[in-house]
């Protein structure tokens, strides 16, 4: 099976970029990149005015298999993820039961492989049911195929725990994905901690909460000489402590996500629910630290964080409704709309964030488009404007606080392993 | 004035020339001609609490239900009483003992509701927001009567009230308000009442008990008592809870007594004829002393009674824009 594609703008990260090319693809690999290409093929994609992009890669999402089904599975998940231009996501063990051991990762390998769609990897629980005592089997669960190990959702309250999983982890070059909240700190809050939490009544997360937990597990890793993978960082703060101890070498990347680029706390007037997320939403103040850091490479990727809701969680009062919002359909549009259109980023600095890099910090071969390697891509087209529909959204669950908004960039297909599936 | 003489002048009024939305959230979208639309026909109402035949006929046809999620005998004895006076059918729901303590959903209980021919919901819940939740679900009028820490604007109504009828104006007073601001709901809508009236309003209290950017409300924040009620007209107290004890908040009530408890002493540093007034139900000896309580200068029982006037107000106001 050849398939080609042709007069797509090819954008990589690094080397050959933001060039008109074609692409042959025979079987699973990229066989041949090079202008008006006119070998013979089976199938044919014209291109022309889109993007062609290595397929999107996703560090942080929930697909709420097993126990949760109710809000996602892997099968909607993995169409939303589809939907959304990824070709590889990785999930959060944070399930019922939790996802700490081989026995679950295997389950997860085997109903994506069954579904045979975005290709999903599992992220493992750090501690036993993401209780902070008790450490997992790291070694067997990585040579099962995890691909991180991380409590979010429950995040590792104990110093002494973070430690010790930080060195325990690095023993089988594992990788430690941290939620940084300090717990105490957040007591009751349901939203950032400020003018707009004491107009509404609401009780605050304050910042520091999300800082001092990112001060401490870069300094953990900086002391202890292992690496750490900061998830979904949304503050001022947060981006300067990641800054300084990349100067000072540390092993550190970092993740935020769309939504602490486009929205602030204000989205949470009038006790809007969907806005509803931890970390919260903060002020325009933040939104432009994260966006300073998106351009100067202190934070290394855009995730998901990809977090259904069933609709009965979130048409509650607010201090009642679940935490988080849908990201896989919206994901790349916003980037594109929010960060590339206004000129912060390039449109190969995107893909970085969205595809080189996630792939280099989970330690997966893509991310790239060049010969020889495997034929994940995404096409896009980014000429036209659209109208965000969350009734239109393939996952299970519509909790997404971007209806109606205007944005552009159109996932047009998807190419996993040499087949076009979208 | 004779109950007939009275029932027609608040007749004559039944093309409300105020314009008002179908619920009472807060104050916090509440304007000014709004707030003194209220006041105004609250004085109307009060002249029927005080004559001997508390029965006028506004409300007949009219069914107002208190849904309760929270204690509270006062404010939903307020609402009972203000609907009873105008011969409204009354019926109340408290969260024990009903479907809602079996976990019906808030919507589910306002719909509920909905279907049996209620036109006013009247709701106390420990939640912020919920009733906008509530009123953006159901078709019949909601009076929030306290949610969480948000607003509770019949009291702040009635505070207002209160303060006109002994000083005869808001604008320019200074008003210093004392106690647990963070937790209250009740100095949130008293704040955007009075800075929209044009009042100098000072909040004063530990700074564990002030919530973020308190300042950008337009009041004035200090820990210094001194500096609050130096001069001030209306100083109001707050309930202070002992639980605040417990989480770190307030070491004791005994030292927050000293720092910041309203009484003779504390008052002097005030004007000489301020008026004292307090939400209710006041902790003896903590925020306030029982002398000042008792004292010449407490509008606090005045208040309770205002209540029920205000009450009566918005019940009519809410069931007459819907004609
Ligand atoms: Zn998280």
């Amino acid at each position: 099976m050849r398939l080609l594609i042709k007069n797509g703008t090819l954008i990589n990260a690094e080397g050959l970029t933001e060039m008109k090319r074609d692409i042959l693809i025979a079987d699973e690999m990229i066989m041949q990149i090079k202008e008006n290409i006119t070998d013979e093929y089976d199938m044919m994609i014209d291109a022309t005015g889109c993007h062609v992009l290595p397929g999107l890669i996703d560090a942080h999402c929930h697909l709420r298999e097993p126990g949760f089904e109710y809000k996602e599975d892997i099968e909607s998940g993995t169409l939303s993820a589809l939907h959304g231009g990824f070709t590889s996501i990785a999930c959060m063990p944070n399930t019922n039961p939790v996802i700490d051991n081989e026995a679950l990762i295997n389950y997860i390998y085997d109903r994506s492989k069954q579904i045979n769609r975005t290709k999903v990897y599992p992220i493992a629980a750090v501690s036993i049911n993401q209780e902070g005592k008790m450490l997992t089997e790291m070694g067997f669960l990585k040579l099962a195929g995890a691909i991180a190990f991380s409590d979010d959702g429950k995040p590792v309250e104990s110093s002494s725990f973070m430690k010790k999983a930080l060195l325990y982890a690095d023993t089988f070059d594992g990788l430690i994905i941290s939620h940084c909240e300090d717990k105490s700190l957040c007591e009751d809050g349901v939203m950032n901690e400020g003018y707009m939490s004491t107009v509404l009544g609401l009780s605050g997360i304050p910042k520091v909460a999300e800082e001092l937990m990112v001060y401490r597990d870069v300094r953990l890793a900086e002391y202890t000489g292992t690496k750490i993978h900061i998830a979904h960082i949304s503050t001022r703060e947060s981006v300067d402590i990641i800054r300084q101890a990349k100067n000072r070498g540390v092993k550190v990347t970092a993740e935020t996500c769309p939504h602490y680029f486009t929205l602030t706390e204000e989205s949470c007037d009038h006790f809007n629910t969907l806005a509803k997320v931890n970390p919260p939403l903060r002020t325009s103040d933040d939104v432009i630290a994260i966006i300073e850091g998106l351009k100067d490479g202190t934070i290394d990727i855009i995730a998901t964080d990809h977090a259904p809701h069933h609709n009965d969680e979130k048409n509650v009062e607010f201090s009642y409704a679940s935490n988080g919002l849908i990201g896989f359909e919206t994901a790349f549009c916003l980037s594109y709309t929010y960060l590339v259109k206004p000129g912060h980023l390039t449109m190969s600095q995107l893909v970085s964030l969205m595809s080189f890099k996630p792939a280099r910090i989970l330690s997966l071969d893509a991310g790239e488009i060049n010969e020889g390697k495997q034929a994940d891509l995404t096409i896009v087209d980014v000429n036209e404007r659209k109208t965000i529909d969350i009734t239109k959204f393939k996952s299970k669950s519509s909790n997404s606080p971007y209806h109606g908004f205007e944005v552009y960039g159109e996932i047009k297909n998807v190419i996993i392993d040499g087949k076009v599936v979208l | 004035m004779s109950l007939t003489v009275l029932t027609a002048c608040i007749y004559a009024e039944s093309e409300l020339e105020m314009k008002f939305e179908k619920d009472l959230l807060g104050l916090k979208n509440l304007n000014e001609e709004q707030i003194l639309y209220v006041i105004d026909t609250a004085r109307k109402m009060k002249m029927l609490i005080d004559s001997p035949n508390k029965k006028s006929p506004q409300l007949q046809g009219k069914t107002i239900i208190t849904l309760f999620y929270e204690n509270s005998t006062r404010t939903r004895m307020s609402f009972e009483l203000a609907t009873k006076y105008m011969s409204g059918n009354a019926a109340n729901i408290s969260a024990s003992g009903s479907s809602v303590a079996k976990g019906e959903t808030l919507i589910d209980t306002g719909k509920t509701l909905d279907m049996m021919g209620t036109d006013i919901i009247v709701m106390r819940h420990p939640c912020s927001g919920a009733a906008d939740l509530l009123a953006k679900n159901v078709r019949a009028s909601v009076i929030n009567a306290g949610d969480g820490m948000n607003e509770h604007p019949t009291q702040a109504l009635l505070d207002f009230y209160t303060i006109l009828e002994h000083k005869g104006h808001i604008r320019d007073l200074k008003i210093a308000i004392v106690g647990d601001i963070k937790h209250s709901r009740v100095a949130r809508s008293n704040v955007y009442g009075l800075t929209r009236l044009g009042a100098k309003v000072f909040l004063c209290a530990p700074k564990t008990l002030i919530p973020p950017d308190m300042e950008k409300t337009g009041a004035i924040i200090t820990t210094n008592l001194k500096e609050a009620l130096d001069g001030a007209e209306v100083v109001m107290g707050l309930r202070i809870q002992k639980e605040r004890q417990n989480s770190g908040l307030l070491s004791s009530v005994r030292e927050y007594h000293k720092f910041f408890g309203l009484n003779e002493q504390s008052l002097k540093m005030a004007d000489k004829d301020a008026y004292i007034m307090h939400p209710g139900p006041v902790n003896r000896g903590v925020e306030l002393a029982s002398n000042v309580m008792d004292g010449p200068l407490s509008l606090i029982n005045e208040q309770v009674k205002n209540g029920v006037a205000i009450r009566m107000a918005l019940l009519y106001i809410l069931t007459r824009r819907s004609i």
